[in-house]
């Protein structure tokens, strides 16, 4: 299980469009070996074929799509986008940091999925990661989480 | 018993993480209620008494019989508290 390890956390990504801010948050999780490259298009296509439903509160997005698509291992990933991007979402756009979910069937799925909610429902805790400089500060705001 | 049906575009993520904090609201409330996660195109040959969903995922629901609930932000718990208020709990 890996979540926003410090090889998964990038900050002030340069970004044109929602599908490159996906790959870009998708691209984390398959360089470290915990996706296929196939969850990285899944994750893409979800988003073409179902809209951005995924970006589940102002500012936030997470892309991902099935543990069958290509998981190794239950992961999270973050990409904080240097410039908001649209990603055509009435209520929560634009986006600013795009969390990738490696979903996994297992039950460290759940665990990470318990460990990102509790550090999105503070909004204080999103509005620190949207403010953050580098890498360090991120680890700041994690390591407060926990 | 209740039947709460959480919803997202595949089932997998952001439904379990809408699940969660719906649980714990209705916990604060001591409302029983049997909540279950699931991709809309499941949920639409499913039998349930409510479906919380986004707002770009309802309209695809527009049919079911149960009835349907928007949450926008999925991490503010006043949102939802408030939908479950309006909604839910009388």
């Amino acid at each position: 299980m890996k979540f926003l390890d410090n090889r998964l956390v990038k900050v002030g990504a340069e970004v044109q469009t929602a599908e490159e801010a996906i790959k870009e948050a998708g691209n984390l999780l398959l360089k470290e070996g915990v996706i296929e490259e196939t969850y990285v298009d899944a994750m893409v296509n979800a988003f073409k074929e179902n809209g951005p439903y995924f970006v589940l509160a102002p500012k936030i997005a997470i892309p991902h799509a099935r543990p069958e698509d290509g998981v190794k291992e239950a992961s999270v990933s973050i990409v904080q986008l240097k410039e908001p991007v649209k990603f055509g979402h009435k209520t929560n756009d634009p986006v600013q940091l795009v969390f990738g979910l490696g979903a996994a069937s297992s039950d460290e799925h759940l665990t990470l999925l318990k460990k990102l909610t509790g550090l999105l429902n503070d909004t204080r805790n999103v509005e620190a990661l949207i403010n953050a400089d580098s890498l360090e500060d991120v680890q700041t705001i994690l390591e407060m989480e926990r | 018993m209740m039947k709460v049906l959480t919803v997202c575009g595949l089932g997998q993520g952001t439904s379990l993480i809408l699940k969660m904090n719906v649980e714990q609201v209705l916990g604060e409330r001591s409302i029983q209620a049997d909540v279950e996660h699931t991709d809309v195109s499941a949920a639409s040959s499913m039998q349930a008494d409510y479906i919380i969903t986004s707002n770009e995922l309802a309209e695809s629901l527009g049919g079911h019989s149960a009835k349907v609930i928007i949450v926008n932000n999925y991490f503010d718990m006043d949102e939802i508290n408030q939908a479950i208020d309006e909604h839910i709990a009388d």
